[in-house]
């Protein structure tokens, strides 16, 4: 008990790790605009299946990813309640440059295309039903 | 029985892995507030019980089935077993650095890596939040980088 540094690192590790959880908690799943200038697309040969006729819901996902059957049934769910809206789930670890051109960082990544591909919305984390409903209507009203 | 067929993935109880987290914490603290090695030598045969069998049979979750989960209720929804076990070893990888330093008497290497596993058990327990998971892929992508050259 008498070298007091272990207990300040648990302070400082706890106080971080409190700020750090709640910006994430904020943060996680919000559909997000993509970066302006360069314009991200996905072909149905690389998805190995046709684009949805109004939009598409790309999920990134690892076996080892604790959120992402939830997001699969969220994302399955909207896109069978829409019609011409498709769901495909990508095994991230199977398809690296997929990850690394669209830079896919966690999982899930959920990407949302227009009619012809083109990425509208991104999320890192479980994005929220409501959030995943709007970004549907905006890509399909392109 | 443990999980050893890959096709069939088993399923836990998330509140589960919730109290296995809080416990981790608090005994990472103690960890860090003592300086015993001994004690993060038993918090790794506990990580090393939940990575190589299971949750259900490391002592957290056979504590919680036992005396938790019977007043709670059965769950809601179940998970995938496979990214908490794979945070487990994570978990296992930082308790046994952390053993050999405060051992060997490094205990700066203690602290560090005594630190870096009660960050990650305190977001799962307090956010739900499984640091080892979002590790996954990062790891799985500088290794095929590295790989390419």
């Amino acid at each position: 008990m008498s070298d007091p540094t272990g207990l300040l690192v648990a302070a400082v590790v706890l106080v971080a790790a409190t700020v750090f959880g709640l910006v994430r908690v904020r943060r996680d799943g919000r559909l997000r605009d993509t970066a302006q200038g360069d314009v991200l697309r996905l072909s149905s040969g690389e998805l190995g299946v046709t684009l949805g006729e109004r939009a598409t819901l790309v999920q990134f996902s690892t076996a080892l990813c604790a959120t992402c059957p939830g997001t699969r049934r969220l994302l399955a769910g909207v896109a069978d309640g829409t019609p011409g809206v498709r769901h495909v789930e990508i095994d991230a670890e199977t398809r690296l440059e997929l990850v690394r051109r669209f830079e896919v960082m966690r999982t899930p990544t959920v990407l949302v295309l227009d009619r012809t591909g083109r990425v509208v919305r991104r999320a890192s984390g479980a994005p929220t039903r409501a959030d995943v409903v709007s970004a549907v209507e905006l890509a399909a009203a392109v | 029985m443990p999980d050893r067929t890959p096709g069939t993935p088993v399923r836990v109880d998330p509140r589960g892995q919730r109290f296995a987290a809080v416990l981790t914490s608090l005994v990472l603290l103690l960890v860090l507030a003592t300086g015993s090695g001994t004690l993060l030598a038993a918090q790794a045969v506990v990580f090393a019980l939940g990575a190589i069998l299971g949750l259900r049979w490391s002592p957290y979750g056979w504590l919680y089935s036992r005396l938790v989960r019977p007043r709670l209720g059965p769950p809601q929804e179940f998970e995938d077993a496979r990214p908490p076990r794979f945070a487990q070893a994570v978990g296992l990888a930082f308790a046994a650095i952390g053993m050999v330093g405060y051992l060997s008497g490094a205990t700066w290497l203690g602290i560090a890596a005594s630190a870096a596993a009660l960050t990650a058990a305190f977001l799962n327990a307090a956010f739900g939040y499984c640091l080892g998971c979002e590790l996954y892929l990062l790891t799985v992508r500088s290794r095929t980088r590295l790989g390419h050259g």
